[in-house]
């Protein structure tokens, strides 16, 4: 029982601050991760005010303003239909964020309890579910996606569901690696040892031990599912026209290259800095949780 | 090694079959009635059970996956549904351009991976590390097809100087190559950079210097060995990287290529095609793993033993 009760003690001394609250105090100074997050912050409130913020109604093309460069009046130009691209990339903010974090929200939620499973009860259970894992990682993530889409039929709200299902065997290995080292530590011990349920145990004790890194992998999982999706979309197996999506935007502008390249400049510039806003984000949260890992 | 060999080969056995299913019920997955898929939408009923009859389908579904193994163990995939092609021609035809490009994309993309990489170690905290690793986290997180289309404007349509797509000669590849290895280059050299930062921590590089081996030594010979074996893994998971990114990069470059192969036959609903082109996909990218595996044994040999 002593062997049970010291350790206990002397944690609880240690952890004066609380886990998240020292992972916080450590993300504060990732300059980098911080200016990112913030921008994501104002990228979110933007896609969310995109119908006030818009300066131009997407369903009003100016036909007298066709494939018109940069200017006061757009700036970001108009695209073939004289639509104002600049509204059209506030307005695609919005697919592009519900995608991202739709589709890594679903597929990480059933990697994160694949994981848990996997790792808390261990035995078949768990040589099901990583050999399951071994085959969704057998494809590369983009032709899985392309798979589902050919099932399911293009369009925006399937390449959701393309998108999550690669999330999943990611977290599943992640989460069932942290299961395994938590289900060892003594906390768990006590719990089992006053009669908690295993769902109790597995949501309750461990699941918050995993999450620091799942929200790691959470960041620049949804910037690599923004840019899947936009590729996607891009070859047309996603978001179909006339959708403002920005991988669709880049496929109108392809046969104005030349005549009008700021059609294809500024939904390539949106992509890049979200997608690139998540990685920084991502790098930070990580550097912040571990900091042996930055090298 | 031969042991560690035969069961990495078993392993990949069960991978395989679910594969094979998986690719077998994609047919069954798909909305509506294969039959009237492959006969056409103006068919009559007859047709409709004629072409059923004709391809298998009112056969029990076991009979008609061993078919469908024994087919694929020949080399049939069936017959495409737009150009009325044996599957097997079109991708033959399609394979050579898709292996070049993806040769030529990973080749550099190593190389330059390596050398910022390695730079970037070796430079710590300098400004070539942190120029280095800009470049890297903004390679990670740029749109392959947005640099085509970019590379595309300036060096076709601005500067006539490449041609914007299409297959043939050199001047043919320089775009799409560089389009594609980018990513692989920007991960390449982040990792790159992390496995040799962990090896300069070694006892054994700290023994080197302290006896005076020259610095260049100490990072190609001491260093550059032990580091290559995390990296080699590396080069072999963007295999898989490559195979997807060329869907993208074949689509804007016009590339005659397996991944735009796969593209039009999703649009297309030509599901001979997307079938075979799946399966070769991922047995590729097994295979690929595989050799990995087996050169990692091969330079690791705590791993066999394991």
């Amino acid at each position: 029982m002593s062997a049970v009760t010291a350790p206990v003690a002397s944690a609880g001394a240690e952890s004066v601050r609380s886990p998240w609250r020292e992972f916080w105090r450590r993300f504060r100074r990732q300059k980098v991760g911080v200016i990112a997050g913030l921008f994501l912050v104002a990228l979110v409130v933007v896609a969310i005010l995109a119908p006030w913020i818009a300066p131009y109604d997407l369903a009003a093309p100016d036909y007298e303003r066709v494939l018109e460069g940069p200017s006061w009046a757009h700036l970001a130009g108009t695209d073939a239909y004289g639509r104002d691209i600049l509204s059209r990339i506030i307005f695609g903010a919005r697919i592009s964020l519900a995608v991202g974090f739709l589709s890594v929200t679903l597929g990480g939620v059933a990697g994160i309890l694949l994981g848990l499973v996997s790792g808390f009860y261990g035995g078949w259970v768990d040589g099901f579910v990583m050999r399951l894992c071994d085959v969704l990682l057998a494809f590369p993530g983009i032709i899985l996606a392309i798979g589902v889409i050919a099932v399911l039929g293009p369009g925006i709200d399937n390449v959701i569901y393309a998108v999550a299902v690669f999330s999943v065997p990611v977290f599943a290995r992640l989460v069932r690696g942290s299961t395994l080292a938590i289900k060892q530590t003594v906390y768990v011990d006590a719990a089992r040892a006053i009669g908690v349920r295993h769902r109790l145990l597995m949501l309750r004790h461990i699941l918050p031990g995993t999450l620091p890194s799942v929200i790691v992998y959470f960041s620049m999982r949804i910037g690599t599912s923004i840019l899947t999706a936009a590729s996607l979309s891009f070859i047309g197996l996603g978001a179909q026209p006339p959708s403002p999506e920005w991988g669709a935007m880049l496929a109108d502008g392809r046969s104005y290259l030349g005549v009008a390249d700021h059609i294809t400049l500024f939904p390539g510039i949106a992509i890049f800095v979200t997608v690139l806003a998540f990685n920084l984000l991502g790098d930070g949260l990580r550097d912040a949780l571990d900091p042996k890992l930055k090298t | 090694m031969l042991n560690y060999l035969i069961r990495r080969l078993l392993g990949i056995v069960p991978v395989m079959a679910v594969i094979a299913v998986l690719v077998f019920s994609f047919v069954h997955m798909l909305p509506g009635d294969p039959a009237r898929l492959v006969a056409g939408l103006d068919a009559t009923a007859d047709d409709v059970a004629l072409v059923r009859a004709d391809l298998g389908l009112d056969k029990p579904l076991h009979q008609q996956f061993l078919t469908f193994l024994g087919n694929i163990v020949q080399g049939d995939f069936g017959t495409s549904l737009k150009t009325r092609r044996p599957v097997a021609e079109e991708i033959g035809e399609r394979l050579m351009p898709t292996v070049w490009l993806s040769v030529v994309s990973m080749v550099w993309a190593v190389i330059a991976g390596l050398l910022i990489g390695v730079l970037s170690a070796v430079k710590r905290g300098r400004w070539q590390d942190y120029g280095g690793m800009v470049l890297a986290v903004s390679g990670i997180s740029f749109p392959p097809f947005w640099l085509g289309l970019l590379m595309i404007g300036v060096f076709s349509v601005d500067l006539g100087w490449l041609p914007t797509g299409g297959y043939g000669t050199w001047q043919h590849f320089v775009m799409p190559s560089i389009a594609l290895g980018l990513t692989v280059a920007a991960v390449m050299a982040r990792f790159t950079r992390s496995a040799f930062i962990e090896i300069f921590r070694e006892d054994y590089v700290r023994t080197a210097r302290a006896k005076g081996v020259f610095e260049r030594s100490v990072i190609w010979k001491h260093t550059l060995r032990n580091a290559m074996i995390p990296v080699i893994t590396m080069v072999g998971l963007q295999f898989g990287f490559l195979l997807g990114g060329s869907i993208v990069v074949e689509t804007v470059f016009t590339w005659p290529g397996l991944g735009r192969l796969l593209v039009d036959s999703v649009s297309f609903r030509d599901y001979p095609v997307i079938q075979a082109e799946i399966l070769l996909f991922s047995i590729e990218f097994i295979l690929i793993n595989l050799a990995v595996d087996v050169l990692y044994a091969f330079a690791n040999p705590e791993i066999r033993y394991r």
